[in-house]
């Protein structure tokens, strides 16, 4: 049987919009996968470690402080680092369009802009994250 | 008196509806709110003039807390400005102020909101980014300076950490050699709605309560002209609620706040003047007008009821407003000054004592200078050309208005009754109640913008092709380097002894469960940084951690 496909939503930094993060997690529930939320005020381990501890297939990370040049690397680092970079990093929040490629080239695979629709998002993800890939690597 | 709606209905309105349909079979407000075609007479049955709206400045004040509103003076016209450091934001101050700014509002950092020092790994990334960088009584004074406490007030969007930086502002006034008696102004403060919606918070909520107590009973008695908490519905909403839940549970936190001071020993009378609303001016016009009514008559209504008291002042509901950012969007930045222009509108006619415009940009970024000065602007030509201010409440008597007004009270109630039958907020926040409330009112709300059911311009219809992008404030890298190396500098030429000195004092006042206030202002002038002062905090109280419910 299949496993289900595992998502942790992070919410790293100091802010506490959890607005998005929330109709997220709660979208990708609804529709059939397994959802994760560990709540505001993670720092990138507590994250990262949330995401290696749950076997996450993916980490959908919610910035809206504006900190995302330090977190997406910062996060996407210390997943090299626990060899763990099979998890795929997404996120969205307040990320100015002109700054999203360099946060694609560290590795970030995609960014959700404000306005953007949950189907979509649900779209994106059944098609990109594949749950049996990121069992059988580690 | 009476109209005959149902013979209007058989003869004039079926035969038309017949040939020409209306749009939509229902139509509701941005809460979902169903609204009906047409008011008469009959959606006011029982409804007193007398009774349920009076005169401006007389109970129950729906009309407005004062005898000549906007006539005898205008709101204060108050943008929530920060960013960078505190050599920055004071720039942006004086930019403000001569600009034709009548208040300042500060934004802090979150390093600042969350009680960490700049130099915290958990600040990495985040110093100056989302408001000012102040990490001790040194930036403070910067923030300051050349603005004379004692003429304009100031208030300062500070919740976990509000009791700490108080004491950083009273230290400054001290230091510029203000009457403390005639310095005036606002600490947001209001620790229960960070639980429930905004999440700024350090320690959990009892001892939060307590601080927030600790400050009502210091400015009552050292800081008269001080507003020690600002009751927000703004962020309830911002995350997502209804208007009827945003008026609920922030008429009922403050309900809570009075309760807390009356238990602590305070006379209502000596505090309840001082305490201040801020509301949200979201999108649906009539519906922010009629909560802003509501709140007034909730307000003096259970007050009375509650608590007693004998100064009318006790009863007042004055408020800020800030038009809404949930509903500015990325897409067509400049749709936005239209949107924040109809937001200002109901939060005028609905008798705002202070007011601030969200500047179109603040979807992508901290407003430009050009950007907030259009915000601003928007209120002066409201203020000055609209003629909107020239009598006081004008949408008194309409039949929809009256009864919007009735309706979000009586819902707003039925709210208010279930949080005093769970046992107060402090029992709602822990099963989790008013977060779940919000999160599904979210939902509602975002499935019926992706079904089209909410039209959104320019994100959901109306979509343009090639959008050129807006000139946007950027903070540089360089913020977080100065304000670290200026920060440890501190560090090494202050006087050590004198801070553990403050610290202990502190933490012996904590454990005699003292008012927190003195020795906070002490720490405060041995330059003690807010990393060490929440870290004392976190220490004898613990930490509140997101329970993370969606």
């Amino acid at each position: 049987m299949q496993k289900k496909t595992r998502i942790l939503i992070g919410k790293p930094g100091l802010d506490g919009h959890d607005r998005g993060a929330k109709i997220i997690a709660r979208a990708l529930r609804d529709a059939g996968f397994e959802v994760i939320y560990s709540g505001l005020h993670q720092t990138p381990e507590m994250i990262v470690n949330t995401a290696i501890q749950e076997d996450v297939d993916a980490i959908g990370l919610s910035i809206l402080s504006g900190a995302h040049n330090y977190l997406f690397p910062e996060i996407i680092k210390l997943l090299k680092a626990k060899k763990a970079s099979d998890i795929t990093v997404f996120g969205g929040g307040i990320i100015p369009e002109d700054e999203i490629p360099m946060l694609k080239k560290i590795g970030v695979k995609a960014i959700f802009a404000p306005g953007a629709d949950t189907r979509d998002i649900v779209e994106w993800v059944k098609k990109n994250i594949n749950s049996d890939a990121s069992t059988e690597s580690r | 008196m009476t109209i005959n709606k149902q013979k209007w209905e058989k003869e004039i309105l079926d035969p038309f509806i017949k040939k020409t349909p209306e749009r939509q079979n229902e139509f509701t407000t941005v809460s979902n709110r169903p609204i009906n075609r047409v008011y008469t007479a009959d959606d006011l049955a029982g409804f007193s003039a007398e009774a349920d709206l009076g005169l401006p400045g007389d109970f129950p004040f729906t009309r407005g807390v004062y005898p000549t509103m906007h006539r005898g003076r205008l709101w204060t016209m108050r943008q929530f400005a920060g960013f960078g450091t505190a050599r920055d934001t004071n720039a942006r101050f004086k930019y403000l102020l001569k600009n034709g700014q009548t208040g300042l509002s500060t934004a802090f950092h979150f390093p600042t909101l969350m009680g960490y020092d700049s130099d915290d790994p958990r600040s990495r990334g985040e110093v100056g980014v989302c408001g000012v960088a102040i990490d001790s009584l040194k930036d403070m004074e910067q923030l300051f300076d050349g603005i004379p406490l004692e003429d304009v007030t100031v208030s300062m969007t500070i919740n976990g950490p509000a009791a700490i930086l108080l004491a950083y502002f009273v230290a400054t006034a001290e230091k510029q050699g203000c009457n403390l008696n005639k310095v005036g102004g606002t600490t947001q403060n209001d620790i229960l709605k960070e639980y429930i919606a905004q999440n700024s918070y350090i320690i959990p909520p009892e001892p939060g309560i307590k601080l927030v107590v600790d400050t009502i009973e210091y400015c009552a008695k050292h800081l008269p002209k001080w507003n020690p908490v600002s009751i927000s519905g703004y962020h309830i909403r911002e995350a997502g609620s209804t208007a009827v839940q945003e008026l609920a549970f922030t008429i009922y936190d403050g309900l809570e706040y009075v309760k807390y001071s009356v238990a602590r020993g305070l006379s209502v009378d000596s505090f309840a003047p001082r305490l201040s609303f801020f509301f949200n001016a979201h999108q649906d016009f009539f519906e922010e007008l009629a909560k802003y009514r509501a709140a007034r008559r909730i307000w003096a209504r259970e007050m009375r009821r509650r608590f007693n008291p004998q100064n009318p002042n006790s009863m007042r509901c004055r408020f800020h407003v800030q038009t809404a950012g949930c509903s500015l969007t990325a897409q067509q930045p400049e749709n936005n000054i239209i949107r924040t222009t109809l937001q200002a509108l109901s939060a005028v006619l609905g008798g705002c004592q202070s007011l601030h415009t969200n500047s179109m940009d603040e979807t992508l970024a901290l407003p430009s200078e050009k950007a907030v000065q259009i915000a601003l602007r928007t209120q002066q030509v409201i203020a000055h050309e609209a003629g909107v201010v020239n009598t006081i409440d004008p949408v008194a008597g309409s039949y929809f208005l009256e009864s919007l007004t009735n309706k979000m009270e009586e819902e707003a109630m039925a709210i208010i009754k279930k949080l005093d039958d769970m046992g107060g907020m402090v029992a709602a926040i822990k099963n989790g109640y008013p977060m779940m409330a919000i999160a599904e009112a979210s939902r509602v709300y975002q499935r019926q913008v992706e079904t089209k059911e909410k039209i959104i311009i320019g994100v959901n219809d109306y979509i343009a092709k090639d959008e050129t992008p807006l000139e946007i404030l950027k903070i540089s890298h360089e913020v977080e380097q100065n304000q670290v190396r200026d920060l440890q500098r501190l560090r090494r030429e202050r006087d050590q002894t004198g801070v553990r000195e403050a610290l202990d004092a502190l933490t012996t006042v904590i454990k005699g469960q003292g008012n927190v206030m003195p020795p906070l202002v002490a720490c405060a002038h041995t330059y003690a940084t807010i990393g060490e002062i929440a870290a004392v905090l976190r220490k004898e109280y613990g930490e509140y951690r997101d329970p993370g419910i969606f």
